[in-house]
């Protein structure tokens, strides 16, 4: 059994250690925000957070999350930075298909908890790792400023 | 405007849908009327469900895969139903006759057509259904409907009485429904029209929507499905041996298109998927490579196409031209790279089998799963979730199908069937090859007067909607290949060549191939005659006033005249499809061989916008689709395999490339036109011509590569 600490909840789940943090989310647990993309951290469907930093659940063994904090979007929104992320997504009307933004989000709020007033280069570089077919970042970048200028009001 | 007209495509369509047969597998609700869904909830129609509780229900006929339909549709509904917006639930309707799309001849979500085709469908639903509970009131209170008035739910009467719908349902249900309603005048309308916020976006923004890929059913299993590398190769033998003793496998079992790994978690199934050893059984695909294709595609341009286009006569007005000019553009194949990889799940039993999952095609998910399980169409359910992208990807059911033949397989139960992401790169229905011959003629003061258009490519719609294909023409294959600009002689054919390589559907399909050609060979011709790209332009469209009206406004907007920054320059596009005018331009810089592309103007005139939100958004996403494909897009085969796998070796845009997008949009009193997919069309051509503003030289292939 491997003890894991989400959302601030001890949870123990019976899996090989070499599972993807990712699938023992999503089909051992039911936590099905956090969504499959590519399987090779190369698009951000995945992230979640480990310790605080965006993490690519989909190649990060089970056993090197245990002993550490992890937050799904699941567990954001008890984050004062997780809701303005939130909110500032839902004003700015940002997802369309909306099967990438749990990670965008996820990726977006680890950004405003290290840099709280992100420059656009910021944003580049924190989010380039998050693809969205969809193209909806124009409005991701707009939505991380919004959130940043709510946090520094 | 021109002789390939929606109209025309859409008899074909229907042409197509009644002699294709499997388009007719829905199950008919009865007269549009009940099955309600639990003893509280009443139906006065097939759109609008309303329970005992107040609660009102409005049902999508349309997949929601990030266009709107989810938000949009059951605003048309709630507008004239007098309903709170804010207050109602949405639901994706089951498969049904009475839910197919008229445009398309079939329960599908694609061709931009789900605002156009429910514009007054679905606000003539809402009426009636309101109608029938005024009646239901005036009924009860014994006084005439006319002097009732219904607004937010709730039905008052002339002395003062009130009814909430859920009190007055079921009575409303039972009535006839009314012929003839009046619509409400567009001053009164208090959502359509209005740039309302999406319906969708809490669930998506706090993780609890429900896509394919988090369909939970009790006791269900997952599936990995081995495919041959060489996509139509079969299965020659396999060994399960080792895959049947790894952890958590329940069943290995064959299927038409490979060997499926069932097992209680997804990671155990594909780990032992990844275990298995199977011989294929290759097949004729094998023997194809890109570089072939390429030779065999310019082979075939040489039979006579079939005509889509005459005007005037080519010959006669090339004899007395000052100038005359040829150029040939080729475009590659392309993946649909949807965020959320192909999967689906299926249920089998006895007399029923369940789909779940993401299709933009219901009644061919039900078709195909009655087909495998050898059941009757209507003992199939489908039920759609959220799609993670589609772009015409999940009109095709090759996963519905697959997953149905695992449950059958495995002796029945729910499984669901997951891709990884490299099998939905390497077996996709990608988007076609295309090869473009242009030819065209000036006159002495730079005047075009012959513009010449022979597309050679293959056909998606002979695969799918064969009976749909006459005369050697396939309408999805000719979109925007009559071009609006005042040209005495023009000559427009194709020629339908399979490369053996299976193709479909792709956002703004042969408008994104079509406009690439015209667009870049309008930009020669200018540079020939020696003037400038928008003026050219501006100068043949005196006919097309709202095509010449984007085509300014996104160049006041582009501020066209004005001088850019050093290393700075522009392109524009112009195109009529889907019956939205739009004009691009494009900035772009370009340092080394990197094309950067800074900003993107676009203006467009999509008749009535329903919601101009989510219009911007369909803008704004629509061109950073198309983007991906003209700065990176390219499928390739070798030995039969795709040769792209994933994110790294099939780069999309991504943040950094983002550019800024300005939305001119035009208020128009016009019926609504397509937006979803017109703009993914432009911007190849705008930055290409911008490409060639920069630096002098001409791309004629996509992706765009400056060697």
């Amino acid at each position: 059994m491997i003890t894991l600490d989400i959302n601030g909840q001890a949870r123990s789940v019976d899996a090989d250690p070499a599972t993807p943090l990712l699938w023992v989310l999503r089909d051992t647990l039911g936590l099905t925000g956090t969504k499959f993309g590519c399987g090779m951290a190369l698009c951000g469907a995945c992230t979640v957070h480990v310790d605080g930093r965006p993490v690519r659940s989909c190649s990060t063994p089970v056993s090197l999350a245990t002993g550490k904090k992890i937050t799904t979007i699941e567990g954001l929104g008890t984050s004062a930075i997780g809701q303005k992320v939130q909110a500032a997504w839902a004003s700015l009307d940002v997802p369309q298909c909306g099967y990438c933004q749990v990670g965008q989000i996820m990726s977006a709020a680890a950004l405003l908890a290290a840099k709280p007033n992100p420059t656009d280069g910021d944003i580049d570089t924190a989010m380039a790792g998050n693809i969205c077919r969809c193209g909806t970042y124009p409005r991701i970048r707009a939505a991380i400023h919004s959130a940043a200028g709510q946090k520094g009001a | 405007m021109e002789p390939i007209t929606d109209l025309s495509r859409r008899d074909f369509l229907k042409t197509g849908a009644a002699a294709g047969g499997v388009l007719l597998l829905g199950v008919a609700l009865p007269e549009g009327r009940a099955q309600a869904a639990a003893a509280t909830t009443s139906m006065p129609n097939a759109w609008v469900k309303i329970g005992s509780d107040d609660s009102i229900t409005i049902l999508s006929a349309r997949s929601e895969m990030g266009q709107g339909v989810y938000t949009a549709l059951p605003t048309l509904v709630a507008e004239e139903l007098e309903v709170d917006l804010a207050k109602i639930k949405v639901e994706i309707a089951p498969a049904g006759a009475v839910y197919v799309n008229s445009l398309l001849g079939g329960q599908i979500t694609g061709g931009s057509t789900s605002v156009v085709e429910g514009y007054d469908k679905l606000r003539v639903a809402g009426a009636q259904a309101r109608t029938m509970l005024v009646a239901a009131a005036a009924q009860k209170w014994g006084v005439d409907p006319s002097a009732c008035r219904a607004a937010g739910g709730v039905v008052q009467g002339p002395g003062g009485e009130k009814a909430s719908y859920g009190q007055l349902a079921e009575a409303a249900s039972k009535l006839p429904v009314p012929a003839d309603v009046k619509l409400k005048d567009h001053k009164d309308w208090r959502y359509v029209g209005k740039p309302i916020n999406r319906l969708d976006s809490a669930a998506k923004i706090d993780g609890t929507a429900e896509y394919g890929m988090d369909v939970k059913l009790p006791g269900m299993l997952y599936a990995s499905l081995a495919q041959c590398p060489v996509i139509g190769g079969k299965v020659a033998s396999f060994d399960a041996a080792r895959a049947k003793a790894m952890p958590g496998v329940k069943h290995v079992v064959p299927i038409t298109d490979g060997v499926a790994v069932v097992a209680e978690s997804w990671w155990q199934a594909k780990s032992a998927r990844d275990a298995l050893d199977i011989k294929w059984d290759e097949g004729a695909g094998r023997a194809l490579d890109s570089e072939g294709i390429s030779a065999a595609l310019k082979a075939a341009a040489a039979k006579p196409g079939a005509v889509i286009k005459k005007l005037g006569d080519v010959d006669a007005g090339a004899k007395g031209a000052a100038k005359t000019l040829q150029a040939d553009y080729e475009l590659p194949f392309l993946a649909h790279a949807a965020m959320e990889p192909m999967n689906f799940t299926a249920d089998v039993q006895k007399d029923s089998c369940l789909v779940y999952g993401p299709t933009q095609f219901q009644q061919l998910a039900q078709g195909v799963a009655a087909q495998v399980t050898g059941l009757k169409p209507e003992q199939v359910t489908v039920k759609t979730t959220f799609l993670g992208g589609g772009f015409g990807r999940r009109i095709d059911v090759d996963f519905v199908g697959q997953a149905a033949e695992i449950s059958k397989a495995m002796g029945g139960g729910p499984v669901k069937l997951v891709w990884t992401r490299e099998d939905d790169m390497t077996h996709d229905f990608y988007r076609p090859t295309s090869y473009h011959q242009m030819s065209g003629a000036l006159d002495a003061q730079g005047r075009p007067v012959v513009l010449k258009f022979h597309l050679t490519s293959p056909s998606v719609t002979s695969r799918l909607f064969p009976p749909v294909v006459k005369d050697g023409v396939d309408p999805f294959m000719t979109e925007a290949a009559a071009v609006p600009y005042d040209i005495p002689n023009q000559l427009a054919d194709v020629v339908i060549h399979d490369t053996g390589l299976r193709v479909g559907y792709w956002r703004s399909v042969s408008h994104a191939l079509n406009s690439f050609a015209y667009e870049s060979f309008m930009d020669e011709l200018a540079a020939a005659a020696g003037k400038d790209p928008y003026e050219f332009r501006r100068a043949l469209l005196d006919k097309q006033p709202r095509l010449k009206h984007v085509l300014e406004l996104a160049a006041q907007g582009a501020g066209w005249s004005t001088k850019l920054p050093a290393g700075r320059a522009r392109g524009i596009a112009l195109m009529d499809g889907y019956g939205t005018a739009m004009c691009q331009v494009a900035e772009v810089s370009v340092t080394g061989n990197k094309v950067r592309v800074h900003r993107v103007v676009v203006a467009a005139d999509p008749g009535r916008m329903v919601n101009p939100n989510i219009v911007r958004q369909q803008l704004e996403g629509s061109i950073i689709f198309g983007l991906s494909a003209a700065l990176y897009g390219e499928v390739t085969l070798k030995e039969g395999r795709v040769q792209q796998t994933n994110f790294n070796n099939y780069p999309v845009v991504r943040m950094p490339e983002s550019p800024a997008i300005d939305i001119q949009l035009v208020e128009s009193d016009l019926k609504p036109a397509g937006i979803g997919e017109p703009g993914t069309a432009l911007i190849g051509p705008a930055v290409a011509n911008a490409v060639f503003a920069a630096t002098g030289k001409r791309l004629r292939k996509l992706p765009l590569k400056l060697v």
